[in-house]
């Protein structure tokens, strides 16, 4: 399909080239010729591909349930405008902006999604974007290790267990070794820990993750941050819910070098995982060490402002196997979806946006604590989500609650061993009141049916 | 914040920047307004400021519709950059993409809840394999280079559990994509390097030298990125297996090969795929891609996690037998899968871990499956043929007044020198690239693979017609033409695009990275 040859063409195009057919073309030596049937559904016409796709889609009953899912992945509203103007050919079926004389307006999108970025979290720079938050976490501590060339990290387990497990997953092939920090009964890393392990200045980085993945505010105090700079060891912040940084004290203000994250909560589609987009920021210290593409503002052979790829020598098409990362793609499209909503949100919106999430998640707190045998489990500051005791296995409650067809966040036992009894739970503007409401019932309902069981 | 005057907003000069267009306070109402923030959190944890503009949506709709306009995509015109196949986006895709179950789903919705996402992922899974010739494909790397870091993480983790860690070698032909040693590289192996013949291929005398029992990895594509079928591929690959060593299939070619040969049959234990080239999804402007990674049998348990795990739907399951019954009366065909029920499997503990947040590109997992549908079989077949046609085409025609160094039948795309050119008139292959943007077409990918000098690398795909490629031909050879008249027009190109050749030196020397408030 999609192909546009008459038979006349081929036959004109196949005497052009000299050979009799297409099969004379595709010649290959018989040892590894095709001889298997090809197990694949033969082809449908267009409207049947919709109807297949109808259904299977109906069979994706989670859009229509309640739910507090978050942990990583967020739902915010998307003004439609972001679809109109992304969806745009000219974006769509662009590539990797090449040719700057032909790609100026991509270029300028890309600009203007490093500014955001550098806005956001108060930093220097921020490149073009990676893959998402947890392969920013990894390429960012690779940035750390070529920095002081340290081979162990140092990474509190109140970070998202899905980027742990990914930078695990980089550093078996790097051989650099990863160390944990406990969490205290706050629900935030434990600081003094951290402030005797990087004494033995044996770590290329730490990585602190702020809302961390309980939801709670977790930063470097003074005197933490103080000891890890004093030990040389590179502050890394981690940020999976970008709509926080509307909000929140900018990673830069508490002392990040570099800062890591995911920016899906700017107008990309949940879409069961992907695609999604990463971002790293860094002081300037770390120009030359960022991965992956980074434009430049510059001028034309007749002054006029131009955007261009810049510092391309440290990238895998130059160095080749001494290039600071092997990243080659980009998330371009989902970075300029982000940009599109943080223009048309703007800092209003931005700000209201932070705002309900605050306020619609303090109601769910309130909601489900009020409920006999839930507990909150930390009292800490809480960006959008709250970690939610129930005292009895988290996966038999979801389960129940899943028959009321509510998604009631995220069991942490899947993660934390020590937290099964305990609800991740997201409430963001999307949240109504009503659902709220119809949560609390349900879980009171389903917690006492358990507990008399 | 806005201090712009009537000549910033004229036409053709760069639109301003988004944030020198806005006002505080012009803000669109697309959220309740929100309480103050010191309500829910004490001053110190929260910002001082937060510098971004107010832009009204009609402005934000005029800023990136100028922008659109100031960018080239396939839709616009001619996209022959090579390995990078660059042909036509089906709208269909994108719909089913779009829709709302696929689109506004979250990745820790419960199996029972996903089950059409679940089952688009193990369609495509199983496809992928019996199109490749692969025991299975795990769709969790991101993009290519991603995938090859995942499939070398592989052969690392297979060998450790061998007790074989003295496999510290990955072999790369000279004519290799940037991110094969690279990724090597991020796993502690050290690349070899491996010359191609006077052929343009590896020659199976050469490889020999190389491998040893230090040999991990032998990282090749076919074929290869001069177009080049390594038609000894089947020797090479016994060889490699007979130190001991892996064969890795780079996939970024693979629109060359469908229904024609497999890498699986080719001998190679290990490859990736570019989803974005081959299955037709939207490249973005450099991203997001799609990379699953696929493996021979005595691989599969170390592939990334998640991977779809399928059964049987249980007997008793007597409603959803009857939508099945229903759907196949309604002309929707039935297929196996969808007597299946489908889970994600995260319990795979030689598995070398996943590589990203969340499970896989399920959004991009749905427009490849869409064009698997939209072809079947007998249609990827026709693609890979065609693909080659169109290539081999603008060869035979392009040879009349550009060197084509390896003239012989090529497959997806080819390169051509212009260094025959360029010693007798100074112009260069990026005069002609450049040329050619002011004949609105993308340009070639130029100066790659590094042993041809002045490359040109040209992949037509198979989605063109024989009129473009035509028209491709006719230009190609009044700009090689008007260069050894006058080859002065043709260094000055482009002159019709919005800006001209753009000063490289000084952004790399004095980088300008963010907008900065005055």
């Amino acid at each position: 399909m999609y192909t546009p040859h008459t038979q006349a063409d081929i036959r004109a195009m196949l005497d052009a080239i000299g050979v009799g057919s297409l099969d004379e073309l595709l010649a290959v030596p018989d040892a590894v010729a095709l001889k298997a049937e090809l197990d694949i559904v033969p082809a449908l016409p267009e409207y049947q591909i919709a109807r297949r796709f109808e259904h299977m889609a109906a069979k994706n009953t989670g859009v229509d349930a309640i739910s507090f899912l978050g942990a990583g992945a967020y739902r915010h509203y998307a003004p439609p405008a972001i679809a109109t103007l992304a969806m745009r050919g000219e974006f769509l079926t662009a590539y990797t902006p090449y040719q700057a004389e032909v790609s100026q307006g991509y270029l300028q999108a890309i600009y203007e999604w490093q500014s955001y970025i550098c806005l956001l979290t108060g930093m220097d720079i921020a490149n073009a974007s990676v893959y998402d938050g947890a392969t920013a976490l990894a390429e960012g501590a690779i940035m750390a290790i070529n920095a002081n060339g340290r081979k162990k990290l140092l990474v509190s387990r109140a970070v998202d267990p899905n980027y742990r497990a990914v930078l695990k997953t980089y550093c078996d092939g790097l051989d650099v070794e990863i160390d944990e920090l406990a969490y205290t009964a706050e629900g935030t890393t434990d600081l003094a820990a951290l402030k005797a392990a990087v004494e033995s200045k044996q770590y290329a980085a730490v990585a602190l993750q702020s809302p961390n993945f309980f939801g709670n505010i977790d930063v470097l105090a003074a005197d933490a941050l103080a000891a890890v700079r004093e030990s040389g060891t590179v502050p890394i912040a981690v940020i999976s819910e970008a709509m926080s940084l509307a909000a929140l004290a900018t990673p830069a203000s508490w002392g990040a070098e570099i800062v890591v994250g995911e920016a899906q909560s700017f107008g990309v589609a949940p879409a069961y995982g992907g695609p999604y987009v990463g971002f790293i920021a860094a002081t300037k210290e770390h120009m030359r060490r960022i991965p992956g593409r980074l434009v430049g503002k510059s001028v034309d052979n007749e002054g006029r402002t131009a955007y261009v790829l810049t510092l391309q020598a440290r990238e895998q098409h130059i160095r080749r196997e001494r290039a600071t990362s092997n990243i080659c793609t980009n998330q371009a499209h989902c970075a300029l979806i982000a940009t599109i909503y943080l223009a048309l949100m703007g800092k209003t919106g931005l700000r209201d946006v932070a705002a309900l999430n605050l306020e619609r998640s303090r109601e769910l707190a309130t909601a489900v604590s009020a409920i006999a045998g839930v507990d909150l489990k930390f009292a800490t500051p809480f960006f959008n989500e709250v970690v939610v005791d129930v005292h009895q296995p988290a996966s038999a409650v979801l389960a129940k609650l899943q028959e009321r067809n509510i998604l009631g966040g995220v069991d942490l036992g899947r993660f934390y061993p020590e937290l099964s009894t305990c609800i991740l739970m997201n409430a963001t503007e999307l949240t109504s009141s009503g659902e709220i409401e119809a949560l609390a019932t349900a879980l009171s309902e389903v917690v006492h049916v358990h507990a008399n069981v | 914040m806005s201090t712009l005057t009537s000549n910033d907003l004229a036409l053709n000069a760069a639109p301003p920047l988004i944030f020198e267009l806005g006002q505080e306070g012009r803000a669109n109402r697309y959220v309740e307004e929100g309480k103050p923030l010191e309500q829910f959190l004490p001053k110190t944890l929260l910002r001082d400021d937060l510098p971004l503009p107010d832009n009204s949506e009609l402005d934000v709709v005029r800023h990136f519709t100028q922008l659109s306009q100031r960018t080239f995509g396939i839709d616009l015109g001619f996209y022959p950059l090579g390995s990078c196949t660059m042909k036509y986006n089906p709208r269909i895709n994108d719909a089913m993409a779009s829709k709302r179950e696929f689109a506004q789903l979250h990745p820790y919705t419960p199996d029972e809840f996903s089950q059409g996402a679940l089952q688009v992922m193990y369609e495509l899974e199983r496809s992928l394999a019996s199109l490749f010739g692969m025991a299975a494909f795990s769709l969790n790397p991101s993009a290519g280079a991603h995938a090859e870091l995942a499939a070398l993480l592989i052969a690392k983790k297979y060998f450790k559990d061998r007790g074989e860690t003295r496999r510290d070698k990955v072999i790369v032909p000279d004519t290799a994509h940037g991110t094969n040693p690279a990724s090597a590289a991020m796993c502690g192996f050290k690349v070899i390097s491996l010359p191609s013949d006077e052929r343009g291929r590896v020659s199976v005398e050469e490889i020999k030298k190389v491998l040893g029992d230090d040999t991990a990895v032998c990282m090749m594509t076919n074929p290869n990125t001069l177009g080049l079928f390594e038609d000894h591929i089947h020797e090479i690959a016994a060889a490699v297996h007979e130190v001991g060593g892996l064969m890795y299939y780079d996939g970024a070619n693979a629109n060359a090969i469908m229904g024609n040969v497999r890498p699986g049959d080719m001998g190679f234990d290990l490859m990736h795929l570019n989803l974005h080239k081959t299955f037709t999804i939207p490249h973005g402007g450099g991203g997001a891609g799609h990379g699953p990674v696929g493996v021979a049998a005595h691989l599969v348990e170390y592939l990334p996690t998640p991977v779809v795990r399928a059964a049987l739907r249980q007997a008793q399951d007597d409603t959803r037998a009857q939508d099945d019954t229903r759907a196949s009366q309604n002309g929707r065909p039935l297929a196996p899968s969808d007597t299946m029920t489908f889970s994600l499997d995260f319990d795979r503990p030689k598995s070398i871990g996943p590589m990203r947040s969340f499970w896989s590109n399920v959004a991009h997992a749905v427009r490849a499956l869409s064009y698997m549908y939209a072809n079947g079989a007998d249609g990827l077949k026709k693609v890979s043929q065609l693909a080659v046609l169109n290539a081999n085409y603008v060869r035979v025609k392009v040879a009349d007044f550009l060197e084509t160094p390896y003239p012989e039948i090529c497959r997806h795309e080819f390169v051509a020198s212009a260094q025959e050119l360029k010693k007798a008139t100074g112009v260069k292959a990026l005069d002609i690239a450049k040329s050619l943007l002011d004949h609105g077409m993308m340009a070639p990918t130029m100066y790659f693979p590094l042993i041809v000098p002045e490359c040109l690398m040209i992949e037509p795909t198979e989605t063109e017609s024989k009129e473009t490629l035509d028209h491709f031909i006719a230009v190609l050879r009044e700009i090689v033409e008007t260069a050894r008249k006058e080859p002065e027009t043709v260094m000055a190109a482009p002159v019709t695009t919005v800006v001209g050749r753009v000063d490289e030196t000084r952004a790399a020397r004095q980088p300008n990275l963010k907008w900065e408030p005055a």
